[in-house]
């Protein structure tokens, strides 16, 4: 199997709102592919459907291998969810919760007594384990439903907005173990809104809106097809930005329509292209007061696909 | 890796199905544990009622042939049973406004245990009600006329009609957002069954139009059982129509529910 999920043109409308519009994308075994998009885009319903959780009206869909329409229980037995909503019982204990879930999972009683403590260990909540959830924090409420999700090693994960709301402390720490998991083999479908997160976790990314594919690639093809990386240069007055605009004109420069101290040159030469910039303005006469190079990032690209912020 | 995976159901679905119930049931046991205050709620009611009705209201009801103290504790009983079921509507929507039900839908467990689990845990909620709400019955006067066995043979109607009436608010549960909204849903379906019916007093003294109503519907129906076991006379048929209505209940809504479970 070298395919851990596929999706071929997915449709679902909900009554008159269309969620997903003819969807199809792809995560290699062993790889992480992140679903970026904004709220109602549709992320949320291609993991339901990936889950069984909900049937397509169109379109087929495999998850490790298996129809989620035809062999929905062999998908439940290959996969982990870990939602944003975080759905652990906040009555019963970080042990009971995960042990619940593995009873279901068809465990029997030692095997799930034996996971939960590796799994309470591994997301550093053995001291909390004997409590209820409802006295944890956010951070600890998404450890345990990630740990929930892990409880029979799935070679497939679904994360739907596993980082939504979380301070940046406990980002770093789930992001951590995501990495780990990766590592040891895990496939990965991640959906977020964090262009960060997708940067920094997934392989490849795409891009849905209004229930439509708008975008897919890697991070960096993604931010390749916005353009280029950019320097911008304060200089100390605004006559010295014009006379900094004259002599590095063949670069390209432009002048900052909010802040007429500032240019921006484009870096087509990398660090060559900075050495001759420094040296023209230091022939010039001209001190340069702030340096910032500017790269593309996600929410450029994210924002000129889908328009919304 | 370890090489723990989760096995293919080998003794049948049907083990599995009563496997995966008995765990949800567990589960559901340890959160009434944890949440006792919800307990305590459903006691205080039953409690101000046999109080109102023992000693302010019950002076003016005249029960021809019977002491008031034991005409009204078994409608006391079947009443605390039915506005318990509310309970069954409101957990299953809280599962479901927090998302619990969403990651049980994704897990390789029986479609029917979500279901099966919370009906099975409710009815031991209710044999325990029952048995502290029989205790204080006892306190405030109330004397069974029979023997043990036809008491037991009352409390059993009541906790099947209590199974029936699970079955109802499960649909109810599954067909709201949350368990606010379960709560509101609940007491209008409930108000004409526990209030306009023999509870509290005879139907005799009621409209023509509505005595139809509160003799024959299925919380009536109950009472009239729960009486003829605790008090005595006639038996059988009065045992049998409220069994009826509690197989009924159960027979049609128990499918529809599960089918919805499943389609949601």
């Amino acid at each position: 199997m070298t395919t851990a999920i596929t999706g071929e043109h997915l449709k679902k409308n909900f009554g008159d709102v269309l969620a997903l519009a003819g969807v199809s994308f792809e995560v290699p075994t062993g790889t992480v592919l992140g679903l970026l998009g904004p709220n109602g885009a549709g992320k949320t319903t291609a993991v339901r459907i990936l889950t069984t959780i909900l049937k397509q009206d169109a379109g087929r869909a495999t998850v490790a291998g298996y129809d989620v329409a035809t062999h929905p229980q062999a998908v439940r037995q290959s996969i982990g969810l870990a939602g944003q909503y975080a759905a652990v019982d906040e009555n019963l204990t970080g042990r009971e919760n995960l042990v619940l879930v593995g009873r279901l999972n068809h465990l029997n009683k030692t095997d799930a007594g034996q996971r939960s403590t590796e799994l309470l260990d591994q997301f550093k909540l053995s001291d909390a384990s004997g409590r209820p959830a409802r006295t944890y924090s956010g951070g600890m409420r998404r450890r345990l439903d990630l740990a929930a999700a892990l409880i029979t090693h799935p070679p497939v994960l679904l994360l739907d907005e596993p980082t939504t709301g979380l301070d940046p402390a406990s980002r770093q720490d789930l992001w951590e173990v995501i990495e780990t998991l990766v590592a040891d083999g895990t496939s990965v479908l991640l959906t977020t809104q964090y262009l960060e997160e997708a940067d920094r976790l997934a392989n490849r990314i795409v891009v849905i809106d209004k229930g439509l594919v708008a975008a897919e690639g890697t991070s960096a093809e993604l931010k390749a097809t916005l353009g280029e990386t950019t320097v911008a240069l304060t200089l100390a007055t605004s006559t010295d930005a014009e006379a900094a605009l004259q002599s590095l004109a063949t670069h390209g420069a432009l002048r900052s329509v909010t802040d007429l101290k500032t240019i921006s040159i484009p870096l087509r030469g990398g660090a060559k292209t900075i050495r001759e910039v420094l040296n023209q303005l230091d022939a010039a006469g001209l001190e340069v007061g702030r340096f910032d190079i500017h790269e593309p990032t996600l929410d450029d690209v994210f924002l000129n696909l889908t328009g919304t912020k | 890796m370890s090489s723990l995976t989760s096995s293919t159901p080998t003794g049948g679905a049907f083990k599995w199905a009563i496997r995966d119930a008995l765990a949800m049931t567990g589960r559901n046991l340890t959160v009434i544990r944890r949440v006792p205050q919800v307990l305590v709620f459903s006691l205080i009611q039953p409690v101000i009622f046999t109080l109102m009705f023992r000693y302010v209201f019950g002076g003016a009801i005249k029960i021809p042939g019977q002491n008031y103290v034991d005409y009204l504790m078994p409608g006391i009983f079947v009443q605390t049973l039915a506005f318990g079921a509310i309970q069954t509507a409101v957990g299953l929507a809280e599962d479901k406004g927090k998302g619990l039900l969403e990651r049980l839908r994704s897990l390789p467990m029986a479609r029917s245990a979500v279901l099966s689990g919370r009906v099975v845990a409710d009815t031991v909620r209710n044999v325990f009600i029952l048995s502290l709400l029989i205790a204080i019955a006892y306190v405030v006067g109330f004397r069974a006329h029979t023997n043990v066995p036809m008491v037991l043979a009352g409390v059993g109607v009541m906790v099947l009609f209590g199974f029936g009436l699970a079955w109802l608010f499960a649909l109810v549960g599954l067909s709201v957002p949350n368990g606010e909204a379960a709560q509101a849903a609940a007491f209008p379906m409930l108000a004409p069954l526990v209030f306009a019916s023999n509870l509290f007093v005879d139907p005799r003294t009621m409209p023509g139009w509505l005595q139809v109503w509160a003799r024959n519907q299925p919380v009536s129906a109950t009472a009239n059982a729960v009486r003829a076991c605790m008090l005595g006379g006639p038996t059988a048929t009065k045992v049998l129509i409220s069994i009826a209505w509690s197989l009924g209940i159960s027979a049609v809504l128990a499918p529809i529910a599960i089918s919805r479970y499943r389609k949601s």
